[in-house]
């Protein structure tokens, strides 16, 4: 059977409908491998042992008594630190939450629960999501599994190093601005935002709401697939949720086929600043999909690079005020209470002792940006921006079926690198950003790795709203033929782990 | 500390008041307007919330179907355009009773906007132009611990309940009204009244003032009789009755005046109105106008009805004020001067009512503007507020003609009436106010009045008829005026005619 | 427009309710004077002419039927309160009026 936390989901399944492993030991294997490695990769802010094992047991039970389960029941799943769990600590990376259990399950977790999923725990992410490398967690930053002194990525950079470090075979993030692709793309795993509105965000922490998309994170594609047809779908409890079908990713993924398919190479993502590396595994990735049958011509999107401005101004906006419920009245920490200061004294204290530095400065710069005098000059013309960029793939669209770009500049930066600098941190989200302000659908695929640094290369795959399933064809049909040249998933060819102890 | 004020007259020869009425109207939904909480009034705090309502991260709201239909009939009530799209915004600011910090509202897109209605004062139709009605939240409520009024000065602490946080609202806000200054505050008073007979005609609202689900703020400022440039205005709440409504525009106009007439400039701020001592007093804490940095609520979707639903919804509103105003005039048959009292007194639907139970208008108009507009005075009450209702109206004007009481004896059961003493009944058994109107009792007592008067016989006998009246005076004192009295003259009449 | 002075910045805190150390103040104001100057840029493509999008979603009129949902029990509710009595949330003296 070999080791169970070198599978897939699907072969972890595989191994339960056919009765050789059950939820509970693969459950116990993989808590194993968190205890063994978390101490060096920093993945887990909480690992709900207890939980997890009462799942693994229950499903175990119901398989026994001859129930009808789906494809992933059993599978255990590290869940970013963005969703709410009930009575799970639930913190968003942050100081401001530290304790809190929620009294509620998000949509998306009360369907993985209902999937059979078995929750191992809570990852780390930069704070309230707001980040490209998890350094601003408030409880310290995650390591890259492939140099541990190395970013994870970010904001879910936790997800995406559990994953990487064999920790979990499935991971859940959330994308406002790459925060799911990026780290996908610097730990060689997979990294799926599905069309925004795709997947429900009733119990997301909400940054920037018009935004935010949870998603599916593997170290395949047809695992990230399975994951994705668990999630997806219409939620009534969020009026941006989509009430159409999930688009039919499973299939997608299992054919991998992108004969006929029409792939267009974004003209303005690659070039200065891009690390040669990257660009160098991109550019093979697009020969090879060429000799797989697709028609590769190179698009143009103009306004692209003004998205990466627009976005740092609509997501500050919308999330200085999302935050505004964080005033330690209701949940979550209180501070200065004496008796003697003032609520809104105790606000400011609080709010002061709980955020981190990142979060202060997007709040500020959001209040700045919705003040009146500046509503029309930052936040309306940002928003003029976001239809620009929605002609531009528009129109892309007329004539490709698909467009595709490096998902980062560069590979994963050191850690303690760019943290004091804001915007060379931003620039990271360079290539991710447009399809979020546009709300299509965009992935992340490993692609190789970069010559100069021997680490992970993200393939950056965008497709038109709700054709989340061409993600899924490029992905496979990448995925494959790279498998021959490396004998496997890229991840099979990331150095080991020190494990600590015993 | 009261400020100074100039009296009413005096500052009307010099300013013209320019006022502006803002009205929030909690709808009757079953659920909440962005949440499936329940919204029925009185409950146990904090056992209807959730997620949503409490503001709990990760929540997010949906709106219900059943306050976007209310929204649109109000508006439509008020001769508004409805909006073909329009969105939510938030208005950001902090308070413990706002979950979110921000109240989910609209801004610049209302649902409904620029329409008019009319209201009439002493007999002079108004019109009075409206901005906008739009959609928005509820807060909590905050109990305020440690000082001495249970207000929010000197308090230690606050204890919040968000039950009612997220209770849908719709916000009614006029043009600047401007109307001669001795019928301003009278004016305001028939709008509020005149919107709250619309909204209980519209089935959208139990619209009572004195639990909240009809509440008014008063905008008003002066500007010297004549000019065309307009004052400063201060905004005046806790204003929770008709009545307050029309002390509190004629206090500040009063406050106002005294302010400029000495040489001083208004304040704009937010006054609170004192029912008890009749003044207002500046709010606290407010230094600077808020900046409340709306932005397009991103959670919602936009709205766009079409216009094919919204005149589904024109064919349910209820007849319009006027039409209904002249209909009912001429089915009662009442002049243009009963009417107008009938209208000041606020007694219209009052009538209308009693009227639907059988009463005869005028009998409905004699007691409502009568006997119970004089109790209302008395209280410094409102007629909807005095506890009698048009079933009670009904049921004593049925005794009355009936024969089981005299007018007399019916005041001093709608006496009873005021003062709570139970039913109609109960209080004609209670105070003994029967009409006495058993023949034989009172054939007896003619008799007695007959034999204890002879010369009085003897002047009816010769032909003087009118005398009939000393015999049913003396029959009537015998009773205590509990007789009655057609019937004792009938058996005089009779007794002499043989 | 793009000079944001230390006085703005305690502004902007005072409306957010965050209570910044001087050096946070001092600290900020160049940063995000840096970095409003940097996404100032969308002007030189916003034209007046390009409508605004707040929602990606070409959806409207999204809403539910008026219906009850299941509420949180008051425990569930006051559970992750920093302070609570009588069964209300429990905070410090407000000092403004309610808006």
């Amino acid at each position: 059977m070999g080791d169970l936390t070198r599978k897939t989901a699907v072969e972890l399944a595989e191994l339960m409908s056919s009765g050789q492993a059950g939820s509970a030991e693969i459950t116990q294997a993989h808590l194993d491998r968190i205890a063994a490695t978390d101490e060096a990769v920093h993945a887990f802010l909480y690992v709900d042992t207890d939980g997890a094992l009462a799942q693994a047991k229950a499903i175990d039970e119901r398989r026994a008594a001859g129930e009808q389960l789906g494809p992933l029941a059993g599978v255990p799943l590290a869940l970013k630190d963005v969703l709410t769990q009930k009575d799970v600590p639930t913190t968003a990376g942050s100081k401001i939450l530290e304790g809190w259990k929620p009294p509620y399950d998000a949509t998306l977790v009360a369907r993985l629960k209902a999937a059979g999923i078995v929750i191992l725990g809570k990852t780390n992410m930069d704070e309230f999501a707001m980040g490209s490398s998890t350094e601003n967690s408030a409880y310290g930053p995650t390591r890259n599994p492939w140099d541990l002194t190395k970013i994870p990525g970010g904001s879910g950079g936790g997800s995406s190093a559990s994953l990487a470090a064999w920790q979990a075979p499935l991971a859940i993030g959330t994308d406002t601005g790459g925060s799911i692709r990026q780290p996908g793309a610097v730990t060689g795993t997979v990294g799926v935002k599905p069309t925004y509105g795709g997947t429900s965000r009733y119990g997301l922490i909400a940054l920037a709401s018009s935004l935010d998309t949870p998603g599916p994170c593997a170290r395949t594609v047809l695992d990230a697939a399975l994951l994705h047809e668990v999630i997806a779908g219409h939620d009534p409890l969020d009026s941006t949720s989509i009430d159409q079908p999930v688009p039919p990713v499973v299939e997608a993924a299992r054919r991998g086929s992108v004969e006929g398919l029409r792939i267009g190479v974004v003209k303005e993502l690659g070039g200065e600043g891009y690390q040669s590396g990257v660009e160098a595994r991109f550019r093979e990735a697009v020969e090879l999909l060429t000799k797989l049958g697709a028609e590769v011509t190179e698009v143009s999107c103009p306004h692209f690079q003004y998205g990466l401005p627009a976005y740092y101004l609509i997501l500050p906006s919308e999330a200085s005020s999302n935050l505004a419920k964080f005033d330690a009245m209701r949940f979550g920490l209180r501070v200065g209470d004496d008796g003697e200061l003032s609520a809104e004294e105790v606000m400011a204290k609080t709010r002061e002792a709980g955020f981190g530095a990142e979060v202060k400065r997007r709040i500020m710069l959001g209040t700045y940006a919705l003040s009146s005098g500046y509503y029309d000059a930052y936040y309306g013309q940002a928003q003029k921006v976001r239809t620009l960029i929605q002609r531009d793939f528009e129109k892309a669209y007329e004539q490709v079926d698909v467009l595709v770009s490096p998902s980062t500049p560069t590979t994963a930066f050191g850690i303690g690198e760019r943290i004091d600098d804001p915007l060379a941190m931003y620039k990271n989200d360079l290539c991710t950003i447009p399809s979020n302000l546009a709300g299509n659908a965009a992935a992340s695929f490993p692609c190789g790795l970069a010559d100069e640094d021997g680490l992970p290369v993200g393939f950056h795959v965008m497709a038109p709203v709700m054709k989340d399933e061409r993600l899924y064809a490029v992905g496979a049909a990448l995925e494959a033929a790279l498998a021959e040249q490396w004998g496997g998933v890229l991840m099979t060819k990331a150095p080991e782990l020190e494990v600590a102890g015993r | 500390m009261t400020a100074a004020v100039v009296d009413i007259d005096t500052a009307l020869e010099q300013y013209d008041p320019v006022m502006g009425l803002e009205v929030h109207v909690e709808l009757n939904t079953n659920s909440k307007m962005f949440c499936g909480c329940p919204t029925t009034f009185g409950a146990e705090p904090n056992t209807q919330v959730c997620p949503t309502c409490l503001g709990l991260p990760g929540s997010l709201p949906v709106l219900n179907a059943a306050a976007l239909e209310s929204a649109i009939r109000i508006g439509l009530a008020l001769n508004c355009e409805i909006a073909e799209w329009c969105r939510f915004a938030r208005k950001n600011y902090f308070y413990p009773d706002m979950p979110k910090n921000y109240q989910i509202s609209q801004y610049d897109e209302p649902i409904a906007y620029n329409g008019w209605t009319e209201v009439v004062v002493d007999g002079e139709t108004y019109r009075i132009d409206i901005e906008r009605a739009h959609m928005e939240e509820d807060t909590g409520k905050s109990l305020h611990v440690g000082g001495a009024t249970g207000r929010i000065h000197g308090a230690s602490h606050s204890l919040v309940d968000y039950n009612r946080a997220g209770i849908p609202l719709i916000e009614i806000v006029t043009k600047p009204i401007v109307v001669p200054g001795d019928k301003a505050a009278a004016v305001a008073k028939a709008y509020v009244g005149m919107l709250r007979d619309l909204l209980r005609a519209l089935g959208v609202s139990d619209v009572r003032m004195e639990q909240g689900s009809l509440r008014c703020d008063a905008n008003l400022s002066l500007k010297p009789r004549g000019a065309s440039e307009l004052g400063t205005r201060t905004e005046t709440k806790n204003v929770n009755s008709l009545r307050s409504v029309e002390r509190a525009v004629t206090y500040e106009i009063t406050r106002q005046a005294a302010v400029l007439s000495s040489g001083g400039r208004v304040t704009q701020e937010t006054r609170h109105w004192h029912e008890d001592t009749g003044i207002t007093t500046p709010g606290r804490g407010k230094e600077q106008a808020e900046d409340y940095r709306y932005f397009p609520e991103p959670d919602l979707l936009p709205l766009a009805p079409s216009r094919e639903w919204v005149e589904e919804l024109r064919a349910t509103l209820p007849e319009p004020p006027a039409t209904r105003r002249t209909r009912l005039q001429a089915g009662w048959g009442f002049t243009d001067l009963e009417m107008r009292d009938v209208v000041n007194a606020g007694a219209q639907e009052l009538i209308e009512q009693t009227v639907a139970l059988g009463t005869s208008p005028a009998a409905a108009k004699k007691w409502w503007l009568g006997e119970l507009a004089r109790a209302a005075n008395d209280a410094g009450a409102e007629l909807d507020d005095l506890g009698v209702g048009p079933e009670q109206v009904a049921a004593v004007q049925k005794l009355v003609d009936d024969g089981a009481l005299n007018d007399k004896l019916a005041r001093q059961v709608f006496d009873g009436l005021v003062n709570g003493e139970g039913t109609p009944e109960q209080i004609i058994s209670a105070r003994g106010l029967a009409l006495v109107s058993d023949d034989t009792a009172l054939s007896e007592a003619v008799d007695r009045a007959i034999a204890a008067n002879p010369d009085v016989v003897e002047k009816i006998r010769a032909g003087k008829g009118a005398a009939v009246g000393a015999l049913i005076g003396a029959v009537m004192k015998e009773f205590r005026g509990q007789a009655d009295a057609a019937r004792v003259r009938e058996l005089v009449e009779d007794k002499l005619s043989s | 427009m793009s000079s944001i002075t230390r006085d703005e910045v305690a502004h902007l805190a005072r409306l957010a309710r965050i209570e910044l150390t001087d050096a946070e103040l001092d600290h900020l104001a160049p940063q995000l004077d840096l970095i409003i100057g940097w996404v100032a840029q969308v002007s030189d493509v916003a034209a007046a002419d390009i409508p605004p999008t707040s929602h990606s979603l070409p959806l409207t009129n999204v809403m539910r039927p008026d219906e009850n949902r299941d509420c949180l029990t008051p425990e569930a509710a006051l559970a992750g309160a920093p302070a609570a009595e009588e069964q209300r949330f429990r905070v410090p003296r407000i000092l403004t009026e309610e808006a």
